[in-house]
């Protein structure tokens, strides 16, 4: 016992890197190296090996959305003449370049921006509004969106040839050098953070599951950005071994019975983030599926499949793959529904939302609900309408359960 | 003037419904081509015939079981019509991934339609490096391989050689055509000069090549204009609307000159004959392409092409025509605002959408802005 308790828990240690990250960023700015604007699902393995400080106005979109500061800062960039329709985190982000300060959460301001449109289109024509506004060079890696399962060997080598470009340029601006042989290692260190991220979300398939699938769109900024490095790599490890104990010892993080499992499909709704997890929690309904779970994993043991692994994240993936993901998941994890969430800021998402609604339906048998909802503008989300249709679906859960279905 | 007015009377009345119909009675296969830059000349290559698709003024209803609303109307309104049974007679419709919502267009038309099978269409975005280029080149390669299948045939470079000059000609023409729609205003109306340019889409092109080049040559003699209304150059994806362009007829505004997608932007800039790769040559065209929102343009030259045309054109204002819920739109709006705002070039921006039936809020804002011009 002694060593457990002195042992940081993975929690701590997960939001101890988590702000370690953001300072190492604030850091190098106030030494004045280049620090750099960074989309989420660029290859971390680049600015990682290089040690290059950047930070993520995505999750600078969700923390301020989670804080409250979500509708102020978009109706800031509306009044700049961005549309409503935009996404919220862009929104949030125009309104940061313009204002320089944000009373939630504030970022370095960048010397360069690093954009990879893998999730979206969105993130491209934003960081070319950032370049202007802000007059510094932009940097993008293209990942075409697959229409196929398989990575074809012409979206590889054009993949590469601009992670190759990436880095000429990224020497040039901060100065720093690649080292091909800390690539290799940052890229052994990468897997090996994903395989204990994967092996950390396994475990929702026990029942109970021994976490609040809540917990993942919390965890998921660092398996995405922080991955990298050995600290992520051992706090991956960690809670998964925690999550480990806890199925053996059949306890939860979840509060209360978990009656019910589902699916959340999509981003959360970070300024409705407590009442979307109370709607579920206090009826019992704990989410064990989520696309964040398999899907930030980025497993490859070559070059060529680390070009292919940044084009199967989600939304670059072809349909029918989104759509076994999804079922796979589901399956394995035993869910009795699912939620999905029409997200009013991500076109590419919701564009297929209603189709994948139906096929997973089919394929997996179990009801479904769809809600209206916004990663970080509450003016889209309906408190009404979320509860209603989870009181609905609980209701046909819990007669499936009736049934024995 | 007769001969002008039934000349453009002729391309008015090119209905696309008649055109695939009397393709397909001829034994002829037809490809549909969605939005942006799809590699049309290979359908033309390949015999069959290309037919583009932008959407119709109508009412989406089928198509909300795939898309949400917030998705814009020139997509709503191509699945409604092909789950409508509309499209049926197509053999084939090439879908690119240019915007987030074209993304999810091949799999909702896939299972939403199911008789008329996709043909998926990949851009590079970094398109102006040689690996962009490249890339794009191999998969309109695996375009041209889809067709071949379908026509039953194989596409020569040959063909493909043949294909790009008539729709360089076709280009040349259009861009003929529209400098001399705009010096004579009082010929061509905003409408008209849709007409002529929206024909195309569904037209053998050596035929509407001859059609616009005989157009041009009845403007070309035409007197100076006496014209004395505004003069505008639009920007955006689509200005097709009848209701919109009566709205500047009304009120003898006239477009000088545009940055439209489904305009200018598709005959701009011509395919370079490459003989010993002439699909890549279609790749350079997209590298070369400025001012269009949905192709990767990070010094936003966008702006800088749009005040040129602007003060090439002697245009008094630009209306910016902003199709409803097109967020590359949306976002280029506004560093390229102040690009215009700097440039002291006035600037009106006008949301419009297929299903849009009242058109009275975009008259009085047209009519307010075309009284500050004059």
């Amino acid at each position: 016992m002694p060593d457990t308790v002195e042992k940081k828990s993975a929690k701590v240690k997960l939001r101890e890197l988590q702000d370690k990250i953001a300072q190492d960023a604030w850091d190098a700015k106030n030494r004045g190296e280049k620090v750099g604007w960074c989309a989420s699902n660029f290859p971390q393995e680049i600015t990682t090996t290089m040690g290059i400080a950047v930070v993520y106005p995505e999750n600078m979109g969700a923390a301020v959305g989670a804080k409250g500061g979500g509708q102020r800062m978009c109706e800031y960039a509306e009044g700049m003449g961005y549309s409503g329709d935009l996404c919220s985190y862009s929104r949030i982000n125009f309104a940061y370049a313009d204002l320089k300060k944000c009373e939630e959460l504030e970022i370095p301001f960048p010397d360069f921006l690093l954009c990879c449109n893998n999730i979206c289109n969105c993130m491209m024509k934003w960081y070319e509004n950032l370049a202007i506004e802000l007059d510094i060079p932009l940097l993008m890696i293209d990942i075409p969106h697959l229409t196929k399962e398989k990575c074809d060997p012409e979206r590889i080598k054009y993949i590469r040839a601009q992670f190759d470009d990436c880095i000429r340029q990224l020497e040039e601006i901060t100065g720093k050098k690649m080292d091909y042989d800390k690539l290799n290692e940052v890229m052994a260190v990468s897997q090996r953070s994903s395989k204990a991220w994967l092996r950390a979300v396994s475990y929702m398939s026990a029942t109970p599951s021994p976490f609040s699938g809540f917990d993942i769109f919390n965890n998921m900024a660092v398996a995405c950005v922080g991955r990298g490095t050995p600290e992520a790599a051992e706090a991956f490890e960690a809670l998964a071994d925690e999550y480990e104990e806890l199925v053996k010892e059949g306890k939860s993080t979840f509060k209360g019975e978990e009656k019910y499992r589902v699916l959340f499909e999509g981003i959360a709704c970070w300024s409705n983030l407590k009442f979307t997890y109370k709607a579920l929690q206090s009826r019992g309904v704990n989410v064990t599926a989520s696309i964040y779970g398999p899907a930030f994993s980025f497993l490859y043991g070559s070059m060529d499949e680390l070009m292919a692994a940044y084009a199967y994240v989600p939304n670059s993936n072809c349909f029918e793959k989104e759509v076994s993901l999804r079922v796979i998941d589901a399956r394995k994890n035993k869910v009795d529904g699912a939620v999905f969430h029409m997200n009013r800021s991500c076109k590419n998402w919701s564009g297929k939302l209603y189709e994948m609604e139906r096929q997973f339906k089919e394929q997996t048998g179990v009801p479904t609900i769809v809600f209206d909802g916004d990663q970080s503008d509450p003016r889209a989300f309906s408190e009404a309408q979320y509860d209603t249709r989870v009181e609905a679906l609980v209701e046909i859960m819990e007669q499936n359960k009736k049934e024995g279905k | 003037m007769a001969d002008l007015s039934t000349m453009i009377a002729g391309l008015k009345a090119i209905s696309p419904k008649e055109e695939l119909k009397k393709a397909v009675s001829a034994g002829k296969k037809v490809i549909g081509i969605m939005p942006y830059f799809c590699p049309e000349e290979l359908v033309y290559a390949s015999g069959m015939v290309p037919l583009g698709l932008w959407g119709a003024d109508m009412q989406a209803n089928e198509s909300k079981r795939y898309y949400p609303a917030f998705i814009c109307s020139i997509l709503h309104t191509v699945l409604e019509m092909g789950i409508k049974g509309k499209l049926n007679d197509l053999s084939g419709i090439m879908i690119p991934a240019s915007c987030d919502s074209l993304k999810s267009m091949g799999a909702n038309w896939q299972y939403g339609v199911k008789t008329v099978p996709v043909i998926n269409v990949s851009i590079a975005q970094n398109r102006k490096i040689p690996a962009g280029k490249e890339y794009t080149a191999s998969q309109f390669k695996k375009v041209r391989d889809e067709l071949s299948k379908i026509s039953g045939k194989e596409i020569t470079d040959e063909a493909i050689i043949d294909a790009i000059k008539v729709y360089n000609e076709n280009r040349k023409a259009l861009r003929e055509f529209s400098f001399l729609a705009g010096k004579h205003p009082e010929a061509i109306s905003p409408a008209d000069r849709n007409a002529v340019i929206k024909a195309g889409y569904f037209m053998d092109r050596k035929e509407h090549t001859k059609a616009v080049l005989a157009i041009s040559a009845e403007l070309a003699s035409l007197p100076e204009s006496s014209f004395r209304g505004a003069k505008v150059v639009t920007s955006g994806i689509l200005a097709d609307s009848p209701s919109l362009l009566k709205i500047f007829e009304d009120l003898h505004i006239a477009v000088v000159d545009d940055q439209i997608a489904h305009e200018s932007l598709n005959f701009r800039t011509d395919v370079p004959i490459i003989e010993s790769d002439p699909i890549m040559g279609m790749a350079e065209r997209i590298a070369e392409i400025e001012g269009c929102s949905v192709l990767f343009d990070p010094g936003k030259k966008r702006g800088q092409e749009l005040v040129k045309l602007a003060q090439d054109a002697g245009a008094d204002g630009i209306i910016w025509i902003m199709t409803k819920f097109c967020d590359p739109e949306e976002y280029d709006y506004v560093p390229v605002k102040r690009m215009i705002d700097k440039a002291g070039i006035p600037l009106l921006a006008v949301e419009v959408d297929r299903q849009m039936v009242n058109y009275e809020q975009a008259r009085n804002a047209i009519e307010a802005f075309s009284e500050t011009l004059c």
